[in-house]
């Protein structure tokens, strides 16, 4: 008994690191602008297909030269932005020459890496770390034209008002990317061991199972922890966030840019959608219902705590193995006792594991404690 | 303003104008309603599908002119396989063309059965090719609904004979565990009851694993097949979850062989995802499978070759795209059938479904479709609604589809008293009379 309930905790565990990398999303926007992002789980879709298409080299199923083209062409017009971006915080530090005509040098300069890129892999699929750039770059312009066309309009409305407009977001994001990409199962391949290890052979029969490509997985969501740790306790940046993230008007107040930090947290968000859509891109096959797993982080977050990045991380763990140890341990019991139809329960159990601990902590596990006077 | 709402003015002629013009040439046509799925969750199995019946229906009306003459005009809705958004698109298209939908094809089970209720009201037919309700096929009680070709009850029935030939007769099955991992929906839930009876009468343990919609979270289902090791795993999967399902199998270890998968698992998008881990993988065939026949000939000189399929042309030896012509292909048949006893005009679904209802196709007509090869010959009657129940076990060699096994038949010493009983019972509770099929010409 103690092998399959060790295995199944294992499996949990690991599962729930998954869970805690599409949350880590939602913590990263809630923090910095108190915006519930519905859209996180299209963008973890949009991320995953991208990536998946301009490495996909399933035969008869290849893209057609014209996506290569229009993503290198944003890879480009990315580079280009970025190099327009760090021109003009040096112009405006010191006087140089004609802005107007650097701006145009580098925006061709930029399309010029695109097309050269376009035109290098344009015939065949690109190798991996091209495809991650340009997607990154891509989820950088997202971030950029969601700032600038739907956050900026909506400054100083309701939370609810924000929150709707993510959930239309979300919707054009999951149409847009099936549009552009098709909807067909495509995968990502990164190499990773797909058959599974045994552990402690001599102490159970059978051994223990763990996938190597959830502990990858793991490993991944632990260093992205630590370098976001990092990035919001050590760097300027990270503590203007902070200080967004306490006091909108106070912030600005000090000279805070709300619109740059918007942008940059949707760009973090962004990345982090990258990360997570890949891994679960490379488990499951890039579809549609990779979207649907942002259901999941739900829970995480309630029982984590809406603001807390360590949160999420304990929230997926508990979530995870919760999950599997009620589906596999309690599911029989329950049927067995209240003599039920039968199905799976795990679906419905997160959020019941994750409601019994909003009794005692209203505000989640880690989550700011919210004192309010009247 | 004034010269806006002037304009306005003018579209609206002219949009009453155009609708009036539609409405006079549109009064020979014959409505057909898709209801399909070409987005979210199962678009993967429901595009080729869908492209199937779409290519179907074109080249009828570019081969042959339309069915004796009369032209079929095809819509699709997209349900998403959401039962809510099928009964919307049902609603929706039930009274167009000039005769109404001539029959639905919900292609989701959950569909099939909103729809069973509603169909005799409207009075318009419900092919459910290979899925649906397994006591539907009992005419007498359910008169508008043709699970043609197969239920669910003989799709388990066919596995399991194949599982008991393999294993030297169905007494070798006693003290064996047989698990089911099945989509947690109306659907997944069909063969539950067939399987029962097998395992009560050959002494094996079944086990019922289900999976919630829809079916990316499989890691408990494959760690209970771990510590439990059943002999055989039945997959009654749709979409996304089939290929997980593979992939969780990889990463327990479970071997693939052992794998049966109903025939709605059985095609390449299940497949390929898992890349070489779904070797080995057997499904069963609702009849056809994959590769191209008589009729791809004539898809691709009447449309592909002019740039008018839907597809393209290397998809169309795919298992759905075949199961998809097959489906238009039955419609259109049954159509033709109605039509020598009411004449070549467009057809009613009460039409239609004396039509169903009296198909009768022989090898030599399927030959003359262009279906040597795909089917068996078939035959609807007021008692069966099936048809046919054969079907064959195909394997996945790493690349493509091969059948492994040869015809087998359900068994309807079992299938019956179980279809009986259970038509028997819907009838009795939704109050509805029972034809005498003896009666019936």
């Amino acid at each position: 008994m103690l092998g399959p309930f060790l295995e199944t905790l294992i499996g949990g565990l690991l599962t729930g690191v998954l869970y805690s990398l599409v949350a880590l999303g939602f913590v990263l926007i809630f923090k910095a602008s108190g915006v519930f992002n519905f859209a996180q789980g299209a963008m973890v879709l949009f991320a995953a297909l991208t990536v998946a298409r301009l490495t996909d080299e399933i035969d008869g199923k290849a893209l057609g030269l014209e996506h290569f083209v229009i993503a290198a062409a944003i890879l480009g017009a990315a580079l280009a932005l970025i190099a327009w971006y760090a021109w003009r915080e040096y112009v405006a530090r010191g006087s140089g020459p004609d802005q107007r005509r650097k701006l145009a040098l580098l925006a061709a300069g930029g399309a010029l890496i695109g097309g050269v890129v376009a035109f290098a892999y344009g015939k065949g699929a690109w190798p991996l770390w091209l495809a991650l750039a340009a997607t990154a770059s891509i989820m950088g312009l997202l971030a950029y034209a969601i700032e600038r066309l739907v956050l900026r309009h909506l400054v100083n409305q309701e939370g609810i008002i924000l929150f709707m407009a993510t959930l239309g977001i979300a919707n054009f994001l999951d149409g847009f990317g099936q549009t552009l990409w098709g909807s067909d199962i495509y995968t990502i391949n990164l190499g990773l061991p797909k058959n599974p290890i045994f552990l402690f052979e001599e102490v159970f029969p059978g051994g223990l199972l763990v996938d190597p490509a959830e502990l990858f997985a793991a490993g991944i969501a632990a260093v992205l922890v630590i370098v976001l740790a990092v990035f919001f306790q050590k760097t300027r940046v990270g503590r203007a966030l902070r200080a967004v993230a306490d006091d909108h008007a106070a912030a600005q107040s000090v000279g805070i840019p709300l619109n740059t930090i918007w942008l940059i947290v949707w760009t973090v968000a962004g990345l982090v959608a990258l990360a997570a859509g890949v891994i679960w891109g490379a488990k499951l096959g890039v579809q549609f219902s990779i979207s649907l797993i942002a259901l999941k982080a739900l829970p995480v977050l309630i029982l984590g705590g809406f603001t807390s990045v360590p949160g999420a991380i304990i929230g997926g763990l508990i979530i995870g193995a919760g999950e599997k140890l009620s589906e596999i341990f309690l599911a029989p019991i329950l049927v067995q006792a209240f003599d039920l139809a039968g199905g799976g329960i795990e679906n419905w159990f997160a959020y019941m594991l994750a409601l019994v601990f909003l009794l005692f902590r209203p505000q989640g596990l880690f989550g700011e404690r919210i004192i309010e006077r009247v | 303003m004034r010269l806006g709402k002037a304009a306005l003015l003018g579209v609206a002629i002219a949009a009453a104008g155009l609708t009036v013009a539609a409405s006079a040439q549109a009064q020979n046509e014959q409505f057909i309603p898709g209801l399909v799925y070409r987005t979210g969750a199962y678009a993967p199995n429901g595009i080729p599908f869908a492209n199937g019946v779409a290519d179907y229906y074109a080249l009828v009306n570019e081969r042959d002119g339309g069915i004796n003459g009369v032209k079929i005009l095809y819509e699709e809705c997209d349900t998403g396989y959401a039962t809510d958004r099928g009964v919307e698109c049902y609603e929706r298209l039930k009274n167009k063309g000039p005769t109404g939908a001539a029959y639905f094809n919900p292609l989701s089970t959950g569909i099939t059965f909103a729809l069973t209720e509603k169909a005799p009201v409207d009075k318009i037919p419900i092919i459910s090719m290979g899925y649906g309700r397994s006591e539907s096929r009992d005419g007498s009680v359910f008169q508008w609904n043709f699970p043609l070709l197969g239920t669910y009850w003989s799709a388990a029935d066919i596995i399991m004979q194949h599982i008991g030939l393999k294993e030297g007769g169905f007494d070798k099955l006693k003290g064996k565990k047989i698990a089911l991992v099945y989509h947690d929906s109306p659907y997944g839930k069909e063969p539950i009851a067939l399987l029962e009876q097998r395992a009560k009468m050959h002494g094996f343990e079944f086990m019922p694993l289900p999976v919630t919609h829809p079916g990316v979270e499989q890691k408990a289902t494959w760690l209970q097949i771990r510590q439990k090791r059943p002999d055989y795993v039945l997959l009654w999967g749709w979409g996304i979850m089939n290929s997980t399902a593979i992939k969780e199998a990889v990463a327990v270890g479970y071997p693939r062989e052992k794998i049966f998968g109903v025939w709605w698992s059985g095609a390449e998008p299940d497949v390929r995802p898992a890349e070489g881990g779904a070797k080995g993988y057997q499904a069963a065939m609702l009849q056809h499978g994959a590769g191209q026949f008589g009729v791809h000939a004539a898809l691709k000189k009447y449309l592909y070759d002019k740039g008018k399929g839907v597809a393209k042309w290397e998809e169309t030896d795919e298992v759905l795209y075949n199961r998809g012509l097959v489906n238009a292909m039955l419609g259109v048949e049954s159509i033709r059938t109605a039509m020598k006893k009411y004449g070549n005009k467009p057809m009613t679904g009460e039409q239609v479904r004396w039509g169903i209802e009296h198909l009768d196709l022989s090898a030599a007509r399927l030959k003359e479709l262009g279906f040597e090869g795909m089917l068996q010959p078939l035959k609807v009657t007021c008692a069966d609604h099936e048809g046919t129940r054969a079907g064959r076990i195909q394997q996945w060699d790493g690349k493509k589809w091969v059948v492994v096994s040869d015809w087998y038949q359900s068994d309807d010493k079992v299938i019956k008293p179980m279809v009986d009983a259970a038509a028997k019972k819907y009838a009795a509770e939704k109050k509805l009379p029972v034809r005498d099929c003896s009666k019936e010409s």
